[in-house]
């Protein structure tokens, strides 16, 4: 009997199932949990309370990004609860036998970059991590989702997660997309769309011919930022690119094993005829470079457009979030949003740190110089990128256009690790996450691409990549 | 779980993890003293000292157990500490139209109610504390009930699994290390052909 028609989302599923009781959601098992500071030192603690052994502490990964510092890895951690909570990760890792790429471990990194970037995320996958933005790997067809700390006890316990089965939502992108906009500019259009609770209880799978155009990076960019629309997860079929870019990476099977992966790996489309739950077609010609302008991801527009005026929205909660929104960032209705002054940029992030980002930023800067108003912040997201891109030259042109270049963390795109904004002031930044006080506290933050943010930069304004001379 | 209390508002939609706690106060190795640190960015000045005219700042909120909020609450980062700080701030459930699936389930797991109700509802609640802020309202997870004097007679939906752990206590860790033999099986059929990650 052939069997019914089922989606990539489907497929994942089903191959984790380790159980299924009446009146209980399914058990299902997790090939990879990568684990960092911020989230994982009360799970820990449960564990040991219990008496209980991390399960699969080789399917297991620790790193250090979200309170580590980005300055010179020769100075300590200054900040010295930032620094307990390092040491903690580290002490666990290695209580419980954990792999873990440390503070001073040269492939450090933030979790979402050094997953793929090691091979350890591979298609089919089922990952988590206590982390929001875990959909990230979902580029690479793998089903990623964040978990909260139980979770994280949960998984380190048991090596399984209880879980409701999502809804499934095809976001398509078909088209080309026109020179100056990127992948950041996709999901930030996606996000404008369908809303910050758009995709609530949902995973994505982006489809269409623009996703297939996009590099893995790019893919990783967009996966990334699903949380931003309300999904848990999102995910892209796998294809030759995923496979180009995972082999030899030093996690990923080798030999014979490979090739038994790819012939699995390429099992994993959705079936012909399989349907979802919901599903928006985004057209990719017609898509701008895009800015955010309020306090949420989902409070974009084109970079041309002006500011939306509260009095035209008839809700009544709506209405108010928006004028809130715009005192908070200190814009008045129907303004251009080029042209507004800033003072800091930010480049890194899980979003937007990888190689063709900072090529991205380096092709804008290269000759020129950033305004001298403007403080410009470049953080790879790994010590390997950093390595990389310093042997390519970038750090060179970063710094002869008058930039920041630092060593690898989630840095400004949360602030708990000493870079921040002071109250009052204007970033541009291709972080995901724009929420009041994010980047700092009273720190007003515009999401975009690296290409608006170099261009930013050098104009002292939010500024049109397209426009520069 | 059956209580009865006054309804703190903090009216906005898409309230996010990163206003219910800020992300500097993340740095800690322990769940303490999350409670005073809730919603620290709308609720102290820049010398510390709390907002006299923020709600959580005054005693009636401080003795309440219901925060009502507007739509998408807790969307943002997965962090349990706001549940953690909702929680030892002294709320057992929050109503709103809709909540964000992590924020969802880490409530759930730390007996916080993440209680969703109608556009309706929602409206005839913020009527009625229009008319009457001590407004008194009662929660009951066996029959799913949330009511008020004088208010319409609403069910909440919940997870049927959700409503067996919150009620018998249950501790869902525990409750899934029971599953041994299951998870070995799957291990053993999954592992004899896919390498591991180390070793
Ligand atoms: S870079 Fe930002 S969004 Fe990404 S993991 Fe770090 S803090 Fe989270």
């Amino acid at each position: 009997m052939p069997s019914k028609p089922r989606t990539i989302i489907e497929k994942v599923w089903d191959n984790h199932i380790v159980a299924e009781r009446e009146g209980a959601p399914s058990l299902l098992f997790i090939d990879l949990h990568l684990v960092h500071e911020v989230t994982s030192p009360q799970a820990f603690s449960g564990l040991r309370q219990r008496g209980v052994k991390v399960r699969r502490p080789d399917l297991t990964f620790c790193t250090v990004d979200h309170s580590t510092p980005t300055t010179p890895r020769s100075l300590p951690i200054v900040d010295p609860i930032a620094a307990t909570q390092v040491a903690q990760l580290e002490k666990n890792a290695q209580e419980f036998g954990i792999p873990y790429f440390g503070f001073q471990n040269r492939d450090q990194g933030i979790v979402h970059v050094i997953g793929p970037e090691n091979g350890l995320t591979q298609p089919g996958m089922t990952v988590v991590c206590g982390d929001s933005h875990t959909a990230t790997h979902g580029a690479f067809g793998a089903l990623a989702f964040g978990i909260g700390t139980s979770e994280v006890e949960m998984v380190l316990a048991a090596q399984t997660l209880l879980q409701k089965k999502s809804k499934s939502y095809e976001v398509r992108v078909e088209g080309t997309l026109k020179p100056g906009v990127t992948a950041k500019d996709i999901i930030l259009a996606l996000c404008a769309k369908i809303g910050i609770g758009g995709g609530t209880g949902c995973v994505f799978e982006y489809t269409g011919s623009a996703i297939r155009a996009l590099s893995m990076e790019e893919r990783m960019t967009v996966c990334n930022m699903s949380i931003e629309a309300g999904a848990r997860a999102g995910l892209v079929a796998p294809d030759e690119k995923t496979f180009e870019y995972l082999k030899g990476r030093r996690f990923a099977p080798k030999g014979e094993k490979w090739d038994e992966a790819v012939a699995k790996w390429k099992e994993l489309v959705t079936d012909e005829g399989a349907t979802y739950d919901h599903s928006i077609t985004i057209d990719a010609d017609s898509l701008e470079p895009m800015i955010t302008f309020g306090t949420n991801p989902g409070m974009g527009m084109a970079i041309s457009a002006n500011v939306p005026d509260p009095a035209n929205v008839t809700d009544s909660l709506e209405r108010e979030s928006l004028r809130k929104a715009l005192v908070y960032m200190g814009l008045e209705a129907g303004q251009p949003i080029a042209g507004q002054k800033i003072d800091v940029v930010f480049v890194g992030s899980c979003t937007n740190s990888r190689m063709s980002d900072l090529r991205a930023a380096a092709g804008v800067l290269k000759g020129r110089k950033v305004s001298p108003s403007v403080r410009t912040m470049i953080v790879p997201g790994s010590q390997e990128i950093k390595r990389q891109a310093e042997a390519e030259g970038l750090d060179q042109i970063f710094k002869d256009a008058g930039a920041e270049w630092r060593e690898a963390g989630c840095s400004m795109c949360i602030a708990m690790n000493g870079d921040q904004l002071t109250p009052g002031q204007y970033s541009v930044s291709t972080s995901n996450r724009n929420f009041e006080g994010r980047q700092g506290k009273g720190g007003r933050t515009f999401l975009a691409s690296p290409q608006t943010a170099a261009a930013s930069a050098i104009m002292g304004v939010v500024t049109d990549v397209r426009t520069l001379a | 779980m059956k209580f009865e209390s006054t309804v703190t508002q903090i009216q906005a939609d898409n309230i996010d993890t990163d206003q219910i706690i800020p992300a500097r106060f993340l740095k800690t190795i322990s769940k303490d003293g999350l409670g005073d640190q809730l919603f620290f960015d709308w609720r102290y000045n820049a010398d510390g000292s709390p907002k006299a005219d923020f709600i959580l700042n005054t005693e009636k909120a401080k003795a309440s157990k219901v925060l009502f909020a507007g739509d998408n609450f807790g969307c943002g980062s997965s962090r349990e500490h706001a549940p953690w700080a909702l929680t030892q701030y002294g709320f057992q459930a929050v109503v709103s139209t809709s909540f964000a699936d992590i924020f969802k389930q880490n409530s759930l797991k730390n007996r916080l109610l993440p209680l969703v109700v109608s556009k309706e509802v929602h409206q005839q609640l913020r009527e009625a504390l229009e008319a009457n802020p001590d407004l008194q309202v009662s929660v009951d997870v066996e029959p799913q009930t949330f009511t008020w004097p004088g208010g319409p007679a609403v069910t909440f939906t919940i997870d049927a699994f959700a409503k067996h752990c919150l009620l018998a206590g249950v501790d869902e860790i525990g409750y899934v290390l029971q599953h041994e033999a299951d998870i070995a099986a799957y291990e053993a059929k999954r592992f004899s052909t896919l390498n591991t990650l180390v070793g």
